[in-house]
């Protein structure tokens, strides 16, 4: 199975090597539209969303990624990748993907001294508690009747999936954890 | 402490393949933002200016700080002086993003650095050479930058310093343990970081490209020998065209290893900054070697 991370910016690498460790996956960093044909899934990493969305108009990236979503191909966001796939971002008028029935708000803890790491809870990802890591992370406000709320913190949509869409506001990349991955490639 | 280091350092690694600009003004800022830089430096004068300036260069005035972080959703860092932990202290009063402690502006102190440990906000700090950013990693910077020569429009330093410290790594991944203590002494670095380094092959943090970087091809140059990102000061709104040029270097920063991305990007961006020889500065004008 070959596994799509978008090579623009950010967590690109942690991404590609927790993805080596796993049996049977072949990671692909993918930043033009003919790597993005051939790929199985799709990870869109942690960066700075501004810039992330700004390429993928420019480079006409936006809907070689749309036509993945439609095809099914399943597609997961952590932190800017999630703002990427939002459909409604409450603090900032511009959406770049715009699949994911969710409304988010950037930054939503504040600056990086309020950055943090927590244990979630999430039963479908792990029986145990997850750690998770926020860097100037964003939120999940609302969602859409289709979406199922995977995790909350602290009274805030910490994750949630739609069909074959996956969003984390945290980086599962930067833990050691592989259940995130495990879960996103339907490898339980 | 160490939960909100690893913190820290995990910011830079969300910095990485990007490029961090230096700007004056919340309107510059807007500008970066827009071209798709994923962080600004928020200045009261870019290098360049303040060479030409001369005098004591010191931490910008909070008023300027507090603008550009309103205008901008992207992280927001400052320069403090070296060694003027007061100034450092100001600038995490003010919940900056990251800190640059900058051979850029006038040394506070010459016998040592900010102990960063001391902070919760993290700090970047530039090195010529694997020692120096391994004593910067000692005193708590989560990130480090090349050195560069700052406000020059020559990336000359910039790649001496990147390539000093990639054959420095490289050395040391091939030394036997035993070797090891030896070699933390003759780069006077903590032996734990050299351990650290010769097992793993990099530096525990990311490491940015900064100093001198004036046009797309120089961004890509730094990211072809092994930067993480680049940080642009003064070649950006010192030159004829700031809005093209930022855009451009942010593209040739990400297609840094296509060619004809790179040349797209670079046809018609107007008058690069004005640069300087690096041989016709004098001892006194070269920021790089302030810090140890």
């Amino acid at each position: 199975m070959r596994v799509g991370v978008l090579a623009i910016q950010g967590s690109v690498k942690e991404h590609i090597d927790k993805l080596k460790r796993l049996d049977g996956i072949i990671p692909v960093e993918t930043k033009d539209k003919e790597t993005l044909k051939n790929i199985d899934a799709l990870i869109l990493p942690g960066g700075e969303s501004t810039a992330i969305g700004k390429m993928l108009n420019d480079f006409e990236l936006k809907d070689a990624i749309i036509d993945l979503y439609k095809s099914g191909v399943p597609i997961w966001g952590t932190c800017a990748g999630m703002i990427l796939m939002a459909k409604h971002i409450v603090n900032d008028d511009k959406v770049h993907l715009g699949i994911m029935d969710i409304k988010v708000r950037r930054n939503a803890y504040g600056s990086q001294l309020d950055s943090f790491t927590a244990k979630l809870s999430m039963p479908e990802v792990s029986k145990e508690k997850v750690e998770a890591v926020f860097i100037r992370a964003p939120y999940i406000e609302d969602v859409g009747e289709n979406v199922k709320v995977l995790s909350i913190y602290d009274g805030k949509i910490v994750a949630a999936r739609e069909g074959n869409l996956f969003a984390t506001s945290f980086h599962p990349e930067l833990t050691d954890d592989l259940s995130f991955y495990k879960y996103f490639l339907g490898l339980h | 402490m160490n939960e909100r280091y690893e913190l820290n350092k995990n910011l830079a690694q969300m910095l990485k393949g990007g490029v961090i600009m230096d700007v004056t003004t919340p309107e510059q800022a807007v500008i970066a933002e827009k071209a798709g830089a994923v962080a600004v430096m928020a200045l009261e004068r870019v290098p360049a200016d303040i060479r030409a300036h001369g005098g004591v260069a010191r931490m910008s005035d909070p008023k300027i700080i507090k603008a550009i972080k309103e205008a901008v959703s992207i992280p927001v860092m400052a320069k403090v002086r070296i060694g003027h932990f007061v100034e450092a202290q100001v600038l995490e009063a003010l919940k900056i993003d990251y800190i640059d402690e900058s051979e850029v502006l006038t040394p506070a102190d010459e016998s040592y650095h900010i102990n960063k440990w001391q902070f919760k906000v993290p700090f970047v700090c530039g090195a010529r050479n694997l020692g120096e950013a391994l004593r910067r990693i000692g005193e708590g910077a989560s990130m480090i930058r090349t050195k560069g020569e700052a406000g020059t429009g020559n990336v000359v330093e910039a790649v001496r310093h990147m390539r000093n410290i990639n054959a420095e790594i490289k050395k040391l991944t091939t030394l036997s343990e035993e070797e090891l203590m030896a070699a933390a002494k003759e780069l006077q670095a903590p032996y734990e970081l050299v351990k650290y380094v010769a097992e793993n092959g990099k530096l525990p943090v990311v490491n940015f490209a900064a100093g001198g970087i004036a046009t797309p091809a120089d961004a890509a140059l730094m990211m072809q020998l092994g930067a993480d990102g680049v940080f642009v000061g003064s070649g950006i709104f010192k030159s004829e065209n700031p809005e093209k040029r930022a855009e451009a270097i942010v593209k040739a920063t990400t297609y840094y290893d296509k060619p004809e991305i790179i040349a797209e990007v670079s046809e018609g961006l107007g008058e690069a900054m004005n640069s300087i020889d690096i041989r016709d500065l004098s001892e006194k004008d070269l920021y790089a070697s302030r810090g140890w």
